[in-house]
């Protein structure tokens, strides 16, 4: 395949390596300043199955680094809006955009079917959720987090290495550590370290040797030094984790640097599969909807018909103006379904997109 | 013994500098660090990790060698 040439010409890779890319199933948690150039990478090299997962919106004060986007990404999900860039870059890969956070309640099931898990978050109480998910069902993690100039790269959970807890066995005391918001970055940094992490994942794809595991690799901007340092396994960390496993995931005070949405944007809804639309008007308000995706279910009957929901979908739920479905999405998330939104602007904004 | 100090991150926005050589006459890690805490009163409340000879240990192993290196945890992304 042309695509692939310079891939497959390469003695290492060739046409048996790059049946391993299209193949291999990366999970990248965070489409951000990391995040980013680790999908643009790994879609680039035709990985065969991709799934992203950020509940956030692209602002204005990503563009600086983040350049998977552009202005008309602005007020989208990271997600969606990676997804659809990602597949004009290569259409003959699967890409899913999951525009949810990740929990300790939906951990395991949205790694469960991956073989490599990309950490590319922006805090600690997921960085140490995604360690605790991937040690309890055994898939590997790609690490990467900066700050400011500097930036650490390494793999964790890889062939029996240690992990993120080896490292860093605590997570740190609220306030000793800058907030991502509160703190700037250089552009480029985060450029460096994300194609780094792309670059260890594809040498575990293709079973290079010679993986950044064990080791963590510091990088000053500033000074172009890089530093690597041994990190030695702790049996305890896993063992205590395993113990844990059929109780379940600890939840971590999350200091997210924003909040999930609840709230999506007809454009936004465009971009999305699997779903289905939940009309909570009342019977008799027009204009009707006419989809065989729609269920109607009007707000005050709503608690009693959850059951009608299909929760393997994800639901968008809608009113005339956008007041009333927030209202119902409240209600849902009390009932465990967080997989829902309350579509902004209401009926008429899906019925202008559709235009 | 001259030790040759490395601090990285917030750690090194605290000391004022990357690198540094001290002369130490403690033998393990916890009294180096306090000489250190009081040269810089503000690492006391700074969560970092320590590597000897770029390999990351606890902080009651004895100092061997002549490199040490202070590495807090990074969130961002």
């Amino acid at each position: 395949m042309t695509r692939y040439s310079r891939h497959i010409v390469l003695q290492d890779i060739g046409q048996e390596g790059q049946n391993k890319l299209s193949q291999a199933k990366v999970l990248v948690i965070g489409a951000g300043g990391l995040g980013c150039p680790v999908l643009q990478y790994l879609a680039a090299a035709g990985v065969g199955t991709i799934r992203i997962v950020d509940f956030d919106v692209v602002d204005i004060s990503n563009l600086q680094r983040q350049i998977l986007f552009g202005t008309s990404s602005l007020g989208i999900n990271k997600a969606l809006a990676a997804k659809e860039r990602l597949e004009d870059l290569n259409s003959t890969i699967t890409i899913e955009a999951f525009p949810v956070q990740l929990t300790s309640k939906n951990a395991i099931k949205l790694f469960y079917d991956f073989d490599i898990i990309v950490d590319g978050t922006d805090n600690f109480a997921t960085r140490y959720l995604i360690n605790d998910a991937a040690i309890m069902c055994d898939k590997p993690i790609v690490y990467g987090a900066i700050y400011k100039f500097e930036g650490q790269v390494s793999v964790f959970n890889y062939n029996n290495g240690p992990s993120y807890r080896c490292l860093f066995p605590f997570m740190p005391n609220e306030g000793s550590v800058a907030n991502c918001s509160e703190v700037g970055v250089l552009g480029v940094l985060p450029g460096i370290i994300g194609t780094m992490m792309a670059n260890e994942v594809v040498k575990i794809i293709l079973g290079f040797e010679h993986v950044l595991s064990g080791k963590l690799l510091c990088y000053n901007s500033k000074t172009v030094e890089i530093t690597t340092l041994k990190i030695k396994k702790n049996q305890r960390e896993f063992d205590e984790l395993l113990k844990q496993k059929n109780k379940g995931i600890n939840e971590y005070k999350s200091e997210l640097c924003s909040t999930p949405i609840k709230e999506i944007s007809s454009k936004e809804v465009l971009l999305m599969d699997n779903i289905q639309f939940i009309d909570v008007r009342d019977i008799y308000e027009e204009p009707r909807f006419d989809l065989e995706t729609c269920i109607q279910i009007p707000l005050y009957e709503l608690e009693n018909r959850i059951e009608d929901i299909d929760t393997s979908k994800t639901s968008i739920v809608f009113c005339q103006s956008g007041m009333r479905s927030k209202f119902a999405v409240e209600i849902l998330n009390k009932h465990n379904i967080t997989n829902c939104y309350s579509l902004k602007g209401g009926l008429h904004s899906i019925i202008e997109a559709l235009k | 013994m001259n030790l040759n100090i490395k601090y990285f991150g917030l750690i090194a926005e605290v000391t004022q500098c990357n690198e540094e050589t001290l002369e130490i006459t403690e033998t393990t890690v916890y009294a180096f660090l306090d000489v250190l805490y009081e040269k810089y009163p503000n690492l006391k409340d700074k969560d970092f990790q320590i590597a000897l000879n770029n390999e990351l240990i606890s902080k009651n192993e004895l100092i061997t060698g002549s490199e040490i290196a202070l590495l807090p945890p990074f969130s961002g992304g």
